[in-house]
């Protein structure tokens, strides 16, 4: 199969800062494939997506596009011969131009006909087919949303690159908008490198994600892969919503303030285990050990927050109808009956 | 490019420095002279003369932007845009049109005897007062427009807010809403004030002695350079103190220029009197400023016209307006071209040094006219001297046309600015990505984006150009007289209806070119 | 953003090979040029200054005047139609023109200065920018008076700087001499020019030659005092005066004239100044021709002419377009002129108004005159 996009050992430093934007960087986009790369502000992911786009030049490593070397420390081929689509952050929409004429922006040296044909392709599409004839200033947020993914898509781009396209539309706007601008992306079968810091929307979005730290990749693969077994804390961490539990690991397994868990770790080694809150469970209990720190109520469940007699917090759903309250002793446990993530503790 | 904008920088500086470089070899024998004869009588009037209009301009700018930004009124939508029109006026036509029709032999005050006998009073238009008034109705709309646009800038949420805390709208408005305005309204003052200050053709007809009139007096006598050259220097320094002291007011807080995005404060319906009251004042404000001398320089043309005196509509007014047009249009071009290479260094980063530079580029506009004739003679002549140019430059189209671009590349810098602010460097990328190479891209995307930015500051340029009077009437070469010159000499000799025509001309395209950029959002100030 | 410089480097390229065209080097220049009817070919005319000077163009005389254009265009439309010499006319006041001439030297391209005032004509001799003519023609049309002794500038039409008043109110036997109007009975009740026009200072300068700078400061001092109105317009002195804004003032005669030829029964009536001494205040507007002056001839032509066939009292002529009295003693007076009435003119040469006008300048200053 051929890979459609292939980084490898990408590195670039800016002048003002000391540690390079992107180290090292390897990984593979498949055809066809949405790879979501998410990650704190700051983290190389947009500046990963600008070294592909060719907005910037890489100081080492390679990037192959469908099989032709594009960067590398001595080639260096133009944005405007990769054949790379983009949609801005900021969405970039001409403002002097017509929604027809953005879209029809980079089909140039196409006869009239298959322009029209084009555009219109596209604008249905993205269910923009009344609004050709205007400009920019007169579409509301979601709708030049669309136009910039119309206008990026338009040439068919052997990769599609996308840099936090939602990030300016409000909230309800950006869930609606995610769903449809999935829709158009699988109709389409593009392949696209989608950047995001919202860990939620690359869980919706991406086919694989790959998380980023500090220039690197932390961890690449399934959705369900990175939630559920994240490679590292820092991954647990920032995937959502972890606490996390200290225990020691021994030759039985590993001993907690909530019992001993049947997982297996180098023994003697003091660890931390993610746990979330569908992984604990809790009864009241006089002689338990937690108490109901808080409730909240979110309609369909309620989120109750446990201090544990040593002081660390957990967090626990329970039925929306299930009501303890505040200072209420409880007894809880873990009640996950998957294998859960568990980290060496750092100093 | 760096080369080119520092050397651009320098010879934009280079006629305020040696103005502004007298205060470092100071000739004590003419400041005394000076002192002894009407300095400190200069100093008064140029004081007065600049708190008036500030006061002046105040008032009128602030309390007639509220008004059409807070209310709804008969007409209120057309004044919105109506009351920017005094802009288009240069202050020496309304000083005669005013000095005509209100002076004692003038129609106004003859009527008012013919009703209520020769004792009569009606306050002296040539003096002080009348120089006050004339200047304000002109300068009101720099303090209107920055006035409205944080007015109109101003969340409604924040007014609402104050409602909510007990405030009447009119409590509101000086507890909270003006205050908010403060940095706006204390730059609309400062640029009237810098116009007052740097006034010549209303002061001079008026026969109201400030500093900037006595550099023109001083250097025309042909007596006397160097004590014009110390009164330059000494307006140079009033200029900075103007300046200086809206910085030190404005400390860090910026002020708001309306653009196309801002929610309007909801306007209250106003009914019946009030209604009444609010239009008319907008109406006389209009009337005061504009409608009537429009009406009275109409009168005028249409006379000379019946009476088929020279130079109304044929081959010279034809000439005087081609040469107006040529050099306004020249000097238009030139300041832009300059102001596009300034930004676009200031741009490419951000340097203590670059910001330096441009303000010292943008300068001018603080300096009066005869200041910088002044300036640009010294230089041009210096040139002669050390670079043996065997070209005569002092009183030379160059001159000129130098003066302008010294005096105006404010004005260009800013349309320059804000156009290359549309030109994101996500527009161009974006241009990149979809295959576009630098000639499409030019043509398609960066052309169109700042052409009509840089337009707006093409217009404003010549709009200025063509109301200039003090440093064309020091430097202009032969022949090269412009409709102001015209206007200015005609009206000089009392000539009122000779000089309607070339007024009403400048006037007329000033107004046309000021309404317009206002209405599609391109008057930068 | 590098791409974006580069095109906008490009730009600014084009805008300066735009404004390239209009520098300097060689420079262009659009001349005033005044309308011949008679000859339709030509509107505009561009001289092309260089480093050298150029050759001149036939048939063209470049006049620097002081002088408002538009009074003197019907005669030089008829000297033009007559002699076929084309007059460009560049207006400015007498100092600027003066400057200007200065400043520019050798490469003025003025042929004449005409001035509205013997002092300036006076200093612009005196600084060499003018040169002597030999011409019997101006010789025999103007008085000694009227020249200067070394034939480098020449009167050509005479005004009258004298008191004029509202009949209504003062009676002409209270009015004498300028000075008399430093008397506190005018007090509040004069209208006088603002020191930043020559004829104030011409007439001051004139004062001072006859009466020394002491006496002269106390007559300045005396009128300030008397607090008038400073109204920078002959006419509308007149206006003011008939209007009853003030009742006496000092005005040009032609003003009054012109304002009698529009309204028979303007009610300002005029007197003849320091009658029973040594005469009133007399000026000239005249002119010469420039030392650097590359259409000499033409120049010359132009002079003689004005001080002949120009020397009518209709408004073909310099002095009677403009109710000026003639220069020279064969040509007629204007109908409206000799109401006037026949009055004595101060003798003094007009050689010491340039003399004094400096004195003149600092004397109106430090005496407090607007």
């Amino acid at each position: 199969m051929v890979m459609t996009l292939q980084i490898h050992n990408l590195t670039k430093r800016f002048a003002h800062t000391k540690a390079p934007a992107v180290e090292n960087l390897s990984f593979s986009v498949k055809n066809g494939e949405i790879l979501a790369l998410v990650g704190p502000s700051g983290c190389g992911k947009t500046t990963t997506l600008r070294l592909i786009a060719g907005l910037e030049r890489p100081d080492g490593g390679s990037i192959h596009l469908n099989g032709t070397l594009v960067a590398s420390g001595t080639v260096f081929i133009p944005p405007e011969k990769r054949g790379v689509g983009m949609v801005f952050q900021d969405h970039a929409l001409f403002p002097h131009l017509t929604v027809f004429d953005n879209v029809a922006f980079g089909l140039q040296g196409r006869t009239r006909a298959a322009i029209q044909a084009i555009v219109s392709e596209m604008l249905t599409l993205v269910g923009l087919q009344g609004l050709a004839g205007r400009y920019p200033h007169a579409l509301s947020g979601g709708e030049r949303q669309r136009v910039a993914l119309a206008r990026a898509l338009a040439p068919r781009p052997a990769l599609l690159l996308m840099d936090e396209p939602f990030s300016s539309l409000d909230s309800d706007l950006r869930l609606e908008m995610r769903e449809q601008v999935r829709t158009i992306l699988k109709t389409m079968q593009a392949t696209v490198l989608f950047v995001t810091h919202d860990q939620e929307e690359a869980l919706f979005m991406g086919d694989r994600l790959a998380v980023f730290r500090d220039g690197h990749i932390e961890q690449i693969g399934q959705p369900e892969e990175i939630f559920h077994a994240s490679a590292t804390r820092f991954v647990a961490e920032f995937m959502g919503d972890s606490d996390f539990l200290p225990g020691l690991a021994s030759s039985e397994g590993i001993e907690t303030e909530l019992g001993r868990l049947p997982q297996k770790f180098r023994p003697h080694t003091p660890v931390e285990i993610a746990v979330r809150a569908d992984d604990i469970d809790f009864v009241p209990d006089e002689v338990g050990n937690a108490v109901v720190a808080a409730r909240f109520f979110r309609g369909a469940f309620n989120l109750y927050r446990l201090r544990l007699d040593s002081g660390h917090v957990l967090h626990s759903f329970k039925e929306h109808t299930y009501l303890l309250p505040v200072g209420a002793r409880v007894r809880a446990w873990v009640s996950a009956e998957h294998s859960l993530a568990v980290f060496e503790k750092a100093d | 490019m760096r080369i080119l904008s520092i050397l651009l920088t320098v010879l934009i500086v280079l006629p305020i420095l040696i103005v502004g470089g007298q205060w470092l070899t100071p000739r004590w024998e003419v400041w005394q002279h000076l002192w002894n004869t009407r300095l400190p009588e200069m100093i008064r009037t140029t004081a007065l003369l600049t708190v008036g209009v500030g006061l002046g301009t105040f008032l009128l700018g602030t309390s007639l932007a509220w008004l059409v930004s807070a209310y709804r009124f008969p007409g209120q939508s057309v004044f919105e845009w109506l009351l920017i029109g005094p802009l288009a006026m240069p202050s020496f036509i309304l000083a005669y049109v005013y000095m005509a029709l209100f002076d004692f032999a003038g129609p106004v005050q003859k009527v008012l005897r013919a009703w209520f006998g020769p004792q009569v009073w009606f306050p002296e238009i040539r003096s002080l007062g009348g120089a006050i008034l004339v200047l304000s109705l002109v300068l009101y709309p720099y303090v209107y427009l920055l006035a409205r646009a944080a007015f109109l800038e101003q969340s409604a949420s924040t007014f609402e807010a104050a409602r909510l805390s007990g405030y009447t709208r009119t409590q509101a408005f000086f507890k909270l809403v003006l205050p908010l305005a403060r940095p706006s309204l204390a730059a609309g003052m400062t640029l009237a004030m810098l116009e007052a200050l740097t006034d010549f053709g209303a002061v001079r007809f008026f026969s109201v002695s400030t500093i900037s009139e006595g550099i023109v007096r001083l250097w025309e006598g042909a007596l006397d350079r160097s004590s014009a050259l110390a009164l330059a220097s000494l307006l140079l320094l009033a200029a900075l103190v103007v300046i200086l002291v809206e910085r030190l007011l404005r400390g860090q807080s910026r002020y708001f220029q309306a653009n196309s995005t801002y929610r309007r404060l909801e306007a209250v319906p106003l009914h019946g009197l009030p209604a009444w009251l609010a239009a008319g004042f907008c109406l006389l404000v209009f009337a005061a400023a504009l409608g009537l001398p429009l009406m009275q320089l109409s009168a005028w043309v249409a006379q000379e016209w019946n009476k088929g005196t020279p130079g109304t509509f044929d081959a010279v007014y034809v000439r005087y307006l081609r040469t107006t047009l040529g050099l306004a249009l020249t000097a238009a071009l030139i300041a832009v071209g300059m102001a596009l290479i300034l930004a676009q260094h200031a741009r490419s980063g951000r340097s203590r040094f670059r910001t330096l530079f441009t303000r010292l580029a943008t300068l001018g506009y603080a300096m009066p006219g005869a200041v910088i004739a002044t300036g640009v003679l010294i230089t041009l002549s210096l040139a002669e001297r050390w670079l043996m140019l065997p070209v005569l430059l002092t009183g030379s189209l160059l001159g000129l046309i130098y003066a302008y671009v010294v005096r105006f590349l404010s004005l260009a810098y800013s349309s320059a600015d804000a156009s290359l602010e549309k030109v994101t460097p996500n527009l161009v990328e974006a241009a990149r990505t979809m295959g576009a190479g630098t000639g499409r891209i030019l043509w398609r995307i960066q052309i169109p984006l700042i052409s009509s930015g840089l337009l707006a500051g093409v217009t404003l340029v010549f709009v200025d150009v063509l109301k200039e009077l003090p440093a064309t009437l020091l430097l202009r070469p032969f022949g090269m007289d412009t409709l102001a010159i015209w206007a200015y000499m005609a009206a000089a000799e009392s000539l009122w209806s000779a000089a309607a025509l070339p007024s009403l001309t400048i006037l007329v395209i000033g107004l046309m070119t000021v309404i317009v950029l206002f209405r599609t959002g391109k008057l930068f100030l | 953003m590098f791409i974006s410089r580069r095109i906008l480097n490009v730009l600014v390229l084009l805008a300066f090979l735009l404004s390239s065209c209009a520098s300097p080097t060689p420079q262009v220049i659009k001349e005033t040029v005044v309308v011949k009817e008679t000859q339709p070919v030509k509107e505009t005319v561009l001289a092309v200054i260089t480093t050298t000077p150029q050759p001149a163009a036939a048939g063209v005389v470049n006049v620097y005047s002081a002088r408002h254009y538009g009074a003197m265009e019907g005669v030089l439309q008829r000297f033009t139609q007559e002699t076929g010499i084309e007059v460009r006319v560049s207006q400015g006041s007498v100092q600027t023109l003066l400057q200007r001439l200065e400043a520019e030297g050798q490469q003025t391209p003025a042929d004449v200065f005409m001035s509205i005032d013997a002092g300036g004509l006076v200093v612009a001799a005196n600084k060499g920018l003018l040169q002597p003519i030999e011409s019997e023609i101006l010789l025999r049309n103007i008085p000694e008076t009227l020249r200067d002794p070394q034939n480098r500038w020449f009167g050509l039409t005479q005004r009258v700087r004298t008191i004029v008043y509202n009949p209504t109110v003062v009676k002409p036997e209270e009015l004498s001499t300028y000075a008399d109007l430093a008397d506190p009975k005018w007090k509040n009740r004069l209208c006088l020019r603002p020191a930043t026009h020559i004829y104030t200072v011409a007439l001051v300068a004139s004062m001072i030659a006859e009466l020394g700078e002491a006496e002269t400061q106390a007559i300045v001092k005396g009128w300030v005092a008397n607090e008038p109105q400073y109204i920078d317009s002959d006419t509308r002195i007149l206006e003011t005066i008939e209007a009853g804004g003030c009742d006496v003032g000092i005005t040009n005669h032609y003003y009054l004239a012109r304002k009698l030829s529009e309204n028979p029964n303007f009610g300002v009536a005029l007197l003849w100044a320091n009658q029973a001494g040594t005469g009133v205040h007399r000026n000239i507007s005249g002119m010469g021709v420039t030392a650097a002056a590359r259409n000499r001839e033409n120049a010359i032509r132009l002079i003689e002419w004005l001080s002949e066939q120009g020397q009518a009292a209709d408004n073909t002529g310099l002095p009677g377009g403009n109710f000026e009295y003639p220069v020279n003693p064969n040509a007629p007076i204007h109908t409206i002129l000799q109401t006037f009435g026949e009055f004595k003119v101060n003798p003094i040469p007009l050689a010491t108004y340039g003399e004094f006008q400096e004195a003149a300048v600092k004397l109106l200053e430090s005496a407090g005159y607007k």
